[in-house]
C-alpha cells in the first residue's frame, strides 16, 4: 500500500452526489426566467414581423439608400405603436383588463384539464372535442329546459361537466382496456366532436327555429353566467380560479393525485407499488375531460350564449399550448392562461388600431411556446439562465418520451 | 502503447468528478481500476475515450501529449472500449457487426462478407476467443457478446483495451475463459484497464490496481493485498466484509410455490415448472446467471408478470390470482431487481418515495386527503433509522446516490409489518459501505421471522446472506443446496449442471476465483 492511503477523509461524509449540472435557483425561478425570456425573444420575432408587415416600411425602404433613417423611424414607430395598443388593449383600462380575464377563463379551465392529463403521462390533445361536447350539453340544458335561476344555471354547468369527462372518460378507458394511444384517440375524437356538433345544429333539437345557418336558441338568462357590471366578464372567471385551486389540492395534497402523479412519472414503480395504472389513466382523462367540458359552459353560458359551429374557436388547442407554457402544474396554468388572454384581447385592439393583423398575437403564443419548449435554444441566446429540470425539460423531449 | 494520464480534472458544477487524476498504463499490463459507484472512474474513462473533455491536465500517449475529441480520435489512437451494455445489433451476425461503420465495399457496392468474416475468424483464433463470425449476436450467449465487442475493439487495432465492468453480466466459468482472454492479450502487448469494483476479480488477473475514491487516486496495491485491506482503501474505511448472523431458526412455512411457470413477452418459458418454499426466519437465495428467470420468478411472486400455470400461496393463503395491492398487502416486501425503473418515482422525494406503497394506509391519509406531516415526519424517521444521506427529504430521489436510493426502497418495504421479503439484487450498483448496512437489515428482518428471498448473480452477496441456495438455470431450480457449497460448484450449477455433476467437476478443474 502506498502513503496516499493515509489522505483519507476523516469520516464517512456525504455521498457523492451525481455529476449533474446545478444550480443554486430553485425550480420554479430558473423556468420563470426561461418564460421570460421566451416572452422577450417572441417580442423580437413579433417585431420583425410587424416591420416587414407595415406599409410605411415598405414605402420607406423603397428609398432607403437615400434615407435609411426614415425606414428605421418607420420601423420604430410601426412596432411601438402595435406593442403600444396591444398593451393598452390586454390592461390600459378596467375594460381591458375585464376582457383579458374573459379571455382568459376557459384558456384557464382546458389548460388544466390537458395539465392534470400531463402530469399523469398523458397527452391530451382532446381539450377540444371535450369543450365542444361539454357545450352541447351545457347549451341545450340551457335553452330547451327551462328553470328557476340559479339551479338551471348549476345544472347546465354539471351537464357540461359530464359531457366532457364522458367525451375524456372514453379516452382513458380505451387506454387502459385496450392500450389505444392516447394522443390517436383524442385526435380523432376532437373530429367525431366537431362534426356531431355540425350535425346537431341542422336538426330539429338544436336548430333555431326560422333559420337556415348552424346556430341554437340563446340559452335562457337563467341558465347563464352572471356578469359584472359593463363587460363580458362572468362568474366563469371565478369558476376557473376557484378550479385551479382544486385541481393544486387533488394534485398535492390528495391521495389520488399522489397516484396520478405517480403513475405519470413513473408507471412501472406504481405498478410495483400496488397502483393500478389503468384506472390512474381513466380517472386522470375523467377529470381532464371534465374540466374542458366546464370550458365549454363557460364559452356557451358566458360569452356566446347561442350554440355555434364555432363555438370552441380555437380554445381547446390554445388550452394545450397553455398548459404546455405552465408546465403542468396549476399555478402555471393559470398565469399563462391569463398571459394568452391578455394577448388575445389585446391583439383585437392591436388590430383595430394599427391594422397589425389580430394573427400576430397567435405567432407570439406559439412562438413563446416554442422557445419554452426549446429551453436549450433560449439559453443559447441568453446565455445567463441556468440549465432547468424536471417537467420543463420533459416538455422539451416530449410527453411520453 | 505507454499511456499516461497526467493531473487529469474534470467537474460537474459544484461536484469536481475527478480531481487531479495521475495514471500511468504500462504497455502490456493489466491495470485494474477499483472504485465504488460514482467514484469517477467512468468520467475518467470517458475522458480517455474522448465522451467528455477535461477541464485540466493532459494525456499522453508514447511520450507525445494528445487531445481526444471524439471515440474516433480515441479509436484511431488505439484506444478501445468495451461497455458495460454492448452496443451491438441482435439481429445482425458477428462479423457484420463488426464491419458495422467501417463496411468494406466490394465493386458496385456489394458488401464485402468474406473479408469481414476473415479477419473475425482471424482475430479469434489468433487470442483464442472462439466466435463464429457468422452466427447471429442474438443467438450467442452473453459471453460470447462480450468477446464480440472485443474483437469490435480489436479491429480497430486497440493497444490499450477498457474493460468497463466486464464481469457482471457473466458466469463464474465465463469470468474465467475472460480472464483467460486477458492474460492472452497481454502477452501479446496489448494493455488493459480493467474497471471493476470487484475485489476478488482484482486480485485474480490484476497486475497492479489503482483505487479511486471521491475523483481521487487514493493509492495503489499490489494484487497481493487482502480483500480486506482493498475494500478499506476504495471506501476509506474498515470494511465487514462477512455479515454476522446467527444460524438461522426457520420456522413454518411462508411462501409456497408449487410448479410456477411463466411465459415471458417473447412466449419463450422463463420459469419452468418451479417448486420453492421459504420459512419464516430464513433466507433462501436464488442464484444464478442474469436471465435465467429468477427475475421473472420474483415478478410472479408480485403479481406483476401472469402466470401460465402453478400456485403462489403465502402463509396458507392461496394468492396466485391476487392483484399485486393485495399481496403488500397480505405481507409481501418487494425490493425490485431495477430499483430506477420499478422501485421508486425518481422526480418525487424521498418523503413521498417512502410511502409510494404505503400512502393510503390510515397513518398516511384521511380519506382522500394525504397527511403531509405524517408522511413527513415518517420520512425523518427512516431517514434517520436507515442512514439515509440526503440533505432534505424534500429532495428529489434522483439526486442521491445508488446506495441511499436503494436505502430508500428498502427502509420503505421494513416500515410495514412482512411476512416475505423479496429482494432482487438488492445491493447491485450499491457502495461497500451501503452493502454491508443493507445486509445487516436484510439479516434483522430475518431475525424477525420474516421469509426472506434474496435473487441475486452476485455469489459473494450469497455467500454472505443465504440460509439456503437454489440455483436457477433456465427457468428451472436445478439444486437447493448448503451455504458453504464451493465457489466453483455453485458456478458449475449455474450454468447447468446437476449438484453431483458440479461437485465432481469442480474438484477435478478447479478456476481462478474459486481458488482465492
Amino acid at each position: 500500500m502506498s502513503d496516499t492511503e493515509q489522505v483519507t477523509p476523516p469520516a464517512d461524509t456525504a455521498p457523492p452526489a451525481r455529476p449533474k449540472e446545478r444550480s443554486g435557483l430553485p425550480g420554479w425561478a430558473i423556468q420563470t426566467l426561461v418564460t421570460l425570456s421566451a416572452i422577450v425573444l417572441a417580442l423580437v420575432v413579433g417585431a420583425v414581423l410587424i416591420i416587414i408587415g407595415d406599409d410605411q416600411v415598405k414605402e420607406s425602404s423603397s428609398y432607403f439608400f437615400s434615407a435609411p433613417a426614415d425606414t428605421v423611424t418607420a420601423a420604430l414607430s410601426a412596432v411601438g405603436e402595435a406593442y403600444k395598443a396591444l398593451l393598452l388593449g390586454a390592461v390600459g383600462s378596467w375594460n381591458a383588463i375585464a376582457e383579458s380575464l374573459t379571455q382568459a377563463t376557459p384558456l384557464i379551465c382546458g389548460g388544466l384539464g390537458v395539465s392534470l392529463a400531463f402530469r399523469t403521462g398523458l397527452f391530451n390533445i382532446g381539450a377540444q372535442g371535450q369543450l365542444i361536447i361539454g357545450a352541447i350539453f351545457a347549451a341545450w340544458i340551457g335553452f330547451a329546459w327551462h328553470l328557476p335561476p340559479g339551479i338551471h344555471l348549476i345544472i347546465a354547468i354539471i351537464a357540461g361537466i359530464v359531457g366532457g369527462a364522458i367525451w375524456g372518460g372514453l379516452v382513458g378507458l380505451l387506454k387502459a382496456r385496450t392500450g389505444a394511444h392516447e394522443v390517436i384517440v383524442t385526435i380523432m375524437l376532437n373530429y367525431v366532436a366537431i362534426y356531431l356538433l355540425q350535425w346537431l345544429l341542422t336538426t330539429h333539437a338544436f336548430q333555431r327555429p326560422g333559420r337556415s345557418d348552424p346556430i341554437s336558441p340563446v340559452v335562457d338568462g337563467s341558465a347563464q353566467y352572471p356578469q359584472f357590471a359593463g363587460n363580458r366578464l362572468h362568474l366563469g372567471f371565478l369558476i376557473s380560479i376557484l378550479a385551479a385551486v382544486f385541481v393544486w389540492w387533488l394534485l398535492n395534497r390528495s391521495t389520488v393525485g399522489f397516484e396520478l402523479r405517480a403513475v405519470g412519472a413513473n408507471p412501472d414503480a406504481s405498478r410495483t407499488a400496488g397502483m393500478s395504472v389503468g384506472r390512474a389513466y381513466t380517472l386522470a382523462m375523467l377529470i381532464a375531460g371534465a374540466l374542458a367540458g366546464l370550458a365549454g359552459t363557460q364559452q356557451v353560458l358566458g360569452t356566446d350564449l347561442p350554440l355555434t359551429d364555432g363555438v370552441a374557436a380555437s380554445v381547446g388547442f390554445d388550452s394545450i399550448t397553455v398548459a404546455l407554457l405552465g408546465r403542468g402544474t396549476p399555478v402555471g396554468t393559470v398565469l399563462a392562461g391569463l398571459l394568452f388572454g391578455a394577448l388575445n384581447a389585446g391583439g383585437l385592439q392591436m388590430q383595430l388600431q394599427t391594422q397589425t393583423a389580430l394573427t400576430l398575437t397567435t405567432v407570439l403564443q406559439a412562438v413563446i411556446v416554442l422557445f419554452v419548449a426549446a429551453p436549450a435554444l433560449v439559453r443559447s441566446i441568453f446565455r445567463f439562465l441556468p440549465k432547468e429540470r424536471g417537467i420543463g425539460v420533459v416538455l422539451a423531449k416530449g410527453w411520453n418520451g | 502503447m505507454r499511456l499516461e494520464l497526467s493531473g487529469l480534472t474534470r467537474s460537474f458544477g459544484s461536484l469536481v468528478a475527478n480531481d487531479n487524476i495521475d495514471l500511468v498504463i504500462e504497455p502490456g499490463e493489466i491495470h485494474c481500476l477499483l472504485g465504488e459507484n460514482g467514484a469517477g472512474k467512468s468520467t475518467l474513462m470517458n475522458m480517455l475515450y474522448g465522451l467528455l473533455q477535461p477541464d485540466s491536465g493532459h494525456i499522453v500517449i508514447d511520450g507525445e501529449k494528445v487531445t481526444i475529441d471524439s471515440p474516433a480520435q480515441a479509436i484511431a489512437r488505439g484506444i478501445g472500449m468495451v461497455h458495460q451494455h454492448f452496443m451491438l445489433v441482435p439481429v445482425f451476425t458477428v462479423a457484420e457487426n463488426i464491419m458495422l461503420g467501417r463496411e468494406d465495399a466490394r465493386r458496385g457496392g456489394v458488401l464485402d462478407r468474406t473479408k469481414a468474416n476473415d479477419r473475425v475468424r482471424e482475430l479469434s483464433e489468433r487470442y483464442g476467443l472462439h466466435v463464429d463470425p457468422e452466427a447471429l449476436v442474438e443467438d450467442i450467449p452473453v459471453g460470447v457478446q462480450q468477446r464480440v465487442e472485443i474483437i469490435k475493439a480489436l479491429a480497430n487495432d486497440a493497444e490499450v483495451l477498457i474493460l468497463d465492468e466486464p464481469t457482471a453480466v457473466l458466469t463464474p466459468s465465463e469470468i474465467d475463459e475472460l480472464i483467460e482472454v486477458m492474460r492472452q492479450f497481454k502477452a501479446a502487448g496489448t494493455s488493459i484497464v480493467f474497471i471493476t469494483h470487484k475485489l476478488k476479480e482484482v486480485k485474480a488477473i490484476a497486475d497492479r490496481i489503482t483505487v479511486i475514491r471521491r475523483g481521487k487516486v487514493v493509492g495503489t496495491a499490489e494484487p497481493s493485498a487482502s480483500e480486506e485491506e482493498l475494500a478499506e482503501l476504495m471506501v476509506g474505511r474498515a470494511v465487514d466484509l462477512v455479515v454476522d448472523k446467527e444460524p438461522a431458526d426457520p420456522g413454518a412455512v411462508e411462501l409456497e410455490v408449487r410448479g410456477l411457470t411463466v411465459i415471458d413477452e417473447r412466449g419463450h418459458t422463463a420459469v419452468d415448472n418451479v417448486d420453492l418454499e421459504v420459512r419464516a426466519g430464513e433466507i433462501v437465495a436464488l442464484a444464478g446467471v442474469q436471465g435465467n428467470g429468477q427475475t421473472e420468478l420474483a415478478e410472479a411472486l408480485l403479481g406483476l408478470t401472469p402466470v401460465a400455470a402453478g400456485s403462489i400461496s403465502l402463509s396458507g393463503r392461496d394468492l396466485t390470482k391476487a392483484g399485486t395491492r393485495d399481496r403488500l398487502e397480505a405481507g409481501i416486501g418487494y425490493v425490485p431487481e431495477d430499483r430506477a425503473h420499478d422501485g421508486f418515482v425518481g422526480s418525487f422525494t424521498v418523503a413521498e418515495n417512502l410511502v409510494l406503497d404505503l400512502f393510503r394506509g390510515e397513518g398516511f391519509s384521511s380519506g382522500m386527503a394525504l397527511r403531509t406531516s405524517e408522511i413527513e415526519s415518517n420520512a425523518e424517521a427512516r431517514v434517520a433509522e436507515f442512514d439515509i444521506r440526503t440533505q432534505s427529504i424534500d429532495l428529489p430521489v434522483s439526486s442521491l446516490s445508488g446506495g441511499n436510493q436503494q436505502k430508500v426502497v428498502l427502509a420503505r418495504e421494513l416500515s410495514r409489518p412482512l411476512k416475505l421479503l423479496v429482494a432482487s439484487q438488492p445491493t447491485r450498483g450499491v457502495d461497500v459501505g451501503s452493502i454491508e448496512f443493507l445486509h445487516k437489515r436484510i439479516v434483522h428482518e430475518r431475525d424477525r421471522g420474516t421469509a426472506v428471498l434474496i435473487v441475486s448473480t452476485e455469489l459473494d452477496e450469497i455467500a454472505a446472506l443465504a440460509d439456503r441456495i437454489a440455483v436457477m438455470y433456465r427457468g428451472r431450480i436445478v439444486g437447493i443446496v448448503a451455504p458453504d457449497t464451493p465457489r466453483d460448484e455453485l458456478g458449475l450449477m449455474m450454468a447447468g449442471a446437476s449438484k453431483q455433476e458440479a461437485e465432481v467437476e469442480a474438484t477435478e478443474h478447479p478456476t481462478t476465483l474459486g481458488s482465492i
